[in-house]
């Protein structure tokens, strides 16, 4: 396999820095650190992989998280390690051209392309609230899917439906897995979703020709198996029982945990506390805003901001940090009532006896 | 007030069947403690406890145990003692300045006093393991086994209209798949150590005849895992504990301050299972006497008559 | 010459009407407590696993109704025939009391679906104490209804409804059995609710646990059962106005200065041979209890030991009465008082618990009170035509 020239590669990066990147793909996925050789190698190949990217009920805010990376690069991305045949926002083209264009690179890379859904799918009255060159988005959706060779849905809106979805969702939108039931829906929720998350699934599917393991709903478990409160780094505020109570208050000032001003990162699966965004490492709660959950389908758009999570699940709930003492009193409180009911049980067979007593005679009579 | 001979040897006679209810030598000798053939342990090791308490959440969710709650902030998992939702624990003793966890889960006895009064054999020491196990199938929550048990282990759910008891059970379901007790599994530095009681034995032992100060290898998880993690020794009180406490148990506890600081009690060697023995089961052995007395007191009866 | 004959008077007195209100007061927590479990009812807990039900309700209770037993080894073993006219009344007491302790038993356990298992082989662990209590009064209740079934086959009511005279017939033929039996299940189980605390090992005060446990416990049951008589025999006897039975409880009491001295004397030395004896005095509450238990039991061994106390029916009672508070509370204080787990466990019963427990006693009062107003059971004075 030819070797395409790495100079320049990922924006003004040798190809030390190249391989460097990768491994850091390779990592971030808990791949061996020997895969990022072979991501490398897939991401320089000459045939560039067909790449469809058709946009929904979307605000197009996931195409513009990727606009924000920088390993790499979108630019690189778009013209050196795929071919993006179709793009609403990035599209050279439009109108007839655009969708001749798609529909003949569909029709050429049938059963290779990945499709990439971004936005939701709204199905109500036919699907009408969505249509795209007359043709309702879910149909579109269904079409393209039975010829693609992956389906990716980015961000929360194609995952699961995300703020069109919002009660009282009407125009009946939904995420891509529950209108492609019978296919396999690779979803990166998020609003928008971390574009390192999809980049790296991207990357795995070009280089091994199959996804990263996914959970149920679909999520890659290199990134959403766990929950942001596991890895979040005010977790030992948390644990130690100091909050933040109000805006600006004392706590807040002085970084402790948000879970009383409603942080959902004990029910939001998502590595934001790992990952962070824009390269430089924010992400909300490190600017003193709790998570609201984007990512989780009933938690994001569903529960308000400042409501607390309601965590019942033994695996999000620890152990304080401080760990019980040896000896407690508990157990036998003295009830007045009680006290007197035996007091009065007592006083009344003593008194049923002393009655007697009383009442008896001293001698027996003798048995006639 | 006298007795005439007559009236003492009625009293004498009357009374056997009363007498004989205590057998006043113990003839039975309590078996000291066998341990059975692949009896597993756990060794705990206080001196080398972060109170990570990483063990209690791998036992909640190796268990399937609900959290619980103390206080009115329901944001943890911090049982105050072992419940009927919190079948392991770590607890914390303070001097001052000076701090030691303890870590209390059932001890596996070798002559278990819980087993010993289950009137209907719902705990049962498995002949193999030696775990003792809870069968809810065939309790019938009468909580003799809370009473019986000298390290008040077992458990009951106070507030169920279908109450089980809860305790314990070293993961044996998780034996039986090829793993081991999910506490020592996760334990990060090798306080809370899994393997065959003859071993963790050894271990214990090795422990006692460290310098304070030197450093050693310490096995981590399980004994014959082979790992090892390097730590500085500190002080050892020189005793065993479950080595010989009321007969022996498989779990044993090292630690570097008094166990009674730790809410451990100080047991006597033999178990009360023993005591027991000597009592009821000579007495009631194949229902001899009592089948014999009915003999008699069916002859009695019969012929003075019955009064009506 | 008397004879046994129902009292005939009218069922429904002020006694009457205080021990239904009790019962209903009773049932209606008792509801609570299927629903709810046994803690939001009770105040027991994991340090006291066992409360007022276990503690008074059947150990007591029981204690309390060996009377039938006591009465049946005077008669049957020491051939003592004179007393006959007490032994219906007592097996009636008995056999509220047991059927109610069994009844106690039932709402105690957690589990209570599974209570046949006690009777399954393959269930039943033979080294249990707690076993042979299980099994041993279940078969001591069936004995008990059986041995007073003859008096209820005398009531004109219920021979209407079944063929009394043919199983009447039947049941003296195999009647001797069940009076065996009935004091052989008795000295089983009653001295193996003593063993069951040796198992409790050092959470029980060493003035308390002991390995003669089931000899004291029995013991103390012969006593109670003897008082227990004198007690129902003399309240009963001045309610009813029935008193000529008094000259019987006279020779009755005869024999318990004699249980009792043995009892206080073999109990000292035990806690004397393990050293314990400066427990007595600490102050705690077992100390004091057991301080409490011997005074009552002295007194009421003072009295009778001498014959013209005998004679004398108000110190009988008095006797009596000091008898079933003293060993009755020594019975308690074994399972409840005198037990600490320590690790800061406390037990005191909730207002509900006791409601309970005065119900089970309202329903033995008002059995007792139907029972020898409807049916042959007090032997009374013949009447004057």
């Amino acid at each position: 396999m030819k070797r395409v020239s790495t100079n320049n590669l990922f924006g003004m990066c040798s190809r030390r820095d190249f391989l460097k990147y990768c491994t850091i793909m390779a990592a971030s996925m808990g791949l061996p650190l020997t895969a990022g050789e072979k991501i490398a190698d897939a991401l320089t190949s000459p045939k560039r992989p067909a790449v469809i990217w058709i946009s929904g009920q979307g605000c197009t805010g996931c195409t513009e998280s990727l606009l924000r990376t920088s390993h790499p690069t979108l630019a690189t991305l778009i013209l050196d390690m795929i071919s993006l045949d179709y793009n609403e926002t990035l599209n050279a083209g439009a109108g007839r051209q655009a969708e001749e264009f798609m529909e003949r690179s569909v029709e050429e890379n049938r059963g290779k392309f990945v499709l990439v859904i971004e936005g939701a799918i709204p199905t109500k009255d036919g699907g009408i609230y969505c249509q795209i060159a007359g043709k309702p988005f879910v149909k579109i959706v269904k079409d393209l899917a039975d010829k693609a060779g992956a389906i990716i849905a980015i961000g929360s809106c194609a995952s699961w439906g995300g703020i069109p979805s919002a009660d009282p969702n009407p125009t009946g939108a939904k995420g891509a897995p529950e209108v492609l039931k019978d296919k396999t829906v690779v979803t990166i929720p998020g609003c928008p979703a971390n574009p390192y998350n999809f980049l790296s699934t991207v990357a795995f599917y070009l280089t091994y020709k199959k996804l990263p393991e996914l959970d149920k709903k679909g999520r890659p478990k290199f990134a959403y198996s766990r929950l942001i409160h596991e890895n979040c780094e005010r977790r030992p505020h948390f644990d130690a029982g100091r909050f933040a109570e109000r805006f600006g208050d004392e706590g807040h000032r002085k970084g402790y945990c948000l879970f009383k001003l409603g942080c959902k990162g004990p029910v939001t699966y998502n590595n934001c506390s790992i990952l962070q965004f824009n390269d430089v490492g924010t992400w909300p709660v490190r600017c003193g805003h709790p998570c609201f959950g984007c990512s989780e389908d009933g938690v994001g758009f569903n529960i308000p901001f400042f409501v607390e999570a309601n965590i019942t699940k033994s695996s999000v709930i620890t152990p304080a940090a401080t760990p019980a003492g040896i000896e407690y009193e508990r157990g036998g409180k003295v009830s007045g009532t009680a006290a007197g009911l035996i007091g009065a049980a007592v006083g009344a067979a003593i008194g049923a006896g002393a009655v007697s007593v009383s009442k008896m005679k001293s001698e027996s009579e003798d048995e006639k | 007030m006298s007795l005439s001979r007559r009236g003492f040897l009625k009293t004498v006679v009357g009374g056997s069947v009363a007498l004989g209810t205590v057998s006043l030598s113990k003839e039975s000798g309590a078996s000291e403690g066998e341990l059975p053939p692949d009896a597993v342990g756990i060794l705990y090791d206080s001196n080398l406890c972060i109170g990570c308490q990483s063990c209690m959440v791998a036992c909640k969710r190796a268990n399937g145990m609900p959290v619980e709650h103390t206080g009115d902030q329901k944001t943890w998992d911090n049982p105050l003692d072992l419940s009927a939702k919190t079948l392991n624990i770590i607890k914390m003793y303070r001097d001052g300045d000076k701090f030691a966890f303890i870590k209390r889960q059932c001890m596996h006895c070798l002559e278990p006093a819980c087993a010993a009064a289950c009137p209907v054999t719902a705990l049962h020491k498995d002949e193999k393991t030696g775990i003792v196990t809870y069968d809810p199938s065939a309790c019938i929550g009468c909580r003799y086994c809370q009473v019986a048990c000298p390290y008040d282990i077992p458990k009951f759910d106070w507030n169920s209209p279908f109450p089980q008891i809860h305790k314990c059970q070293l993961c044996i379901h998780l034996l039986k798949e090829g793993k081991y007790a999910a506490c020592c599994h996760v334990c990060p530095t090798g306080a809370s150590l899994f393997g065959p009681v003859k071993k963790l034995r050894e271990e214990a032992q090795r422990r006692l005849l460290m310098k304070p100060g030197e450093y050693y290898e310490f096995p981590v998880n399980h004994i014959e895992s082979g790992k090892k993690v390097v730590h500085k020794a500190k002080k050892y009180i020189q005793h065993i504990y479950g080595l010989n406490e009321v007969g022996g148990s498989q779990c044993m506890i090292l630690a570097g301050v008094e166990f009674e600081k730790l809410g451990l009690p100080a047991l006597r060697k033999e178990s009360y299972v023993s005591d027991l023995e000597g009592v009821s089961m000579e007495l009631y052995k194949y229902l001899v006497y009592p089948v014999a007395a009915l003999g008699g007191l069916v002859y009695l009866v019969r012929k003075r008559g019955v009064h009506d | 010459m008397s004879e046994a004959r129902p009292l005939n008077t009218r069922i429904i007195t002020f006694p009457f009407v205080v021990g239904v209100v009790l019962v209903i007061l009773a049932l209606i927590f008792l509801i609570k407590r299927f629903i709810y479990g046994l803690g939001p009812v009770s105040g027991m807990n994991d340090g006291y696993p066992w409360g007022l039900w276990i503690a008074y309700d059947v150990n007591v209770g029981t204690a309390f109704a060996c009377g039938g037993y006591a009465m049946a080894i005077l008669i049957y073993i020491f051939n003592k025939g004179e007393y006959t006219p007490l032994l219906k009344p007592a097996i009636l007491t008995s056999m509220l009391g047991y059927t109610l302790a069994a009844v106690s038993i039932f709402f105690d356990i957690g589990r209570y679906w599974n209570m046949f298992n006690i009777f399954m082989p393959w269930h039943m662990n033979l080294h249990s104490p707690m076993l042979e209590v299980a099994v041993c009064i279940a078969s001591y209740v069936v004995v008990l209804w059986i041995e007073f079934s003859p008096v209820l086959l005398k009531n004109p009511g219920v021979r209407k409804l079944i063929k009394s005279e043919d199983i009447e017939e039947k049941l003296m033929k195999v009647l001797f059995i069940f009076v065996a039996l009935g004091m052989l299940l008795p000295t089983m189980h009653q001295s193996s609710l003593g063993t069951l605390m040796i198992l409790a090992g050092y959470k029980l005060s060493p003035l308390y646990w002991s390995k003669f446990l089931p000899f004291f416990f029995l013991l103390c049951a012969l006593m109670l059962g003897y008082a227990i008589v004198i007690f129902e025999t003399s309240v009963a006897g001045v309610a009813f106005n029935n008193t000529h039975e008094f000259k019987l409880l006279q020779k009755l009491s005869a024999v318990m200065p004699w249980l009792i001295g043995i009892f206080i004397l073999m109990r000292f030395q035990d806690i004397n041979a393990r050293g314990a004896l400066s427990d007595i005095f600490k102050g705690d509450l077992p100390g004091n209890m057991y301080l409490l238990e011997n005074l009552l039991l002295l007194i009421a061994l003072c009295i009778l030991r001498k014959k013209e106390n005998r004679a004398n029916n108000k110190k009988v009672l008095i006797a009596a009465m000091c008898t079933l508070f003293g060993a009755g509370l020594y019975r308690f204080d074994a399972y409840i008082t005198a037990f600490n787990p320590r690790n800061g466990w406390h037990y005191f019963p909730t207002t509900p618990e006791i409601l309970i427990t005065l119900g089970v006693i309202a329903v033995e009062l008002l059995g007792y009170l139907y029972v020898v107003k409807r049916f042959p059971v007090l032997v009374l004075p013949k009447r004057n035509n």
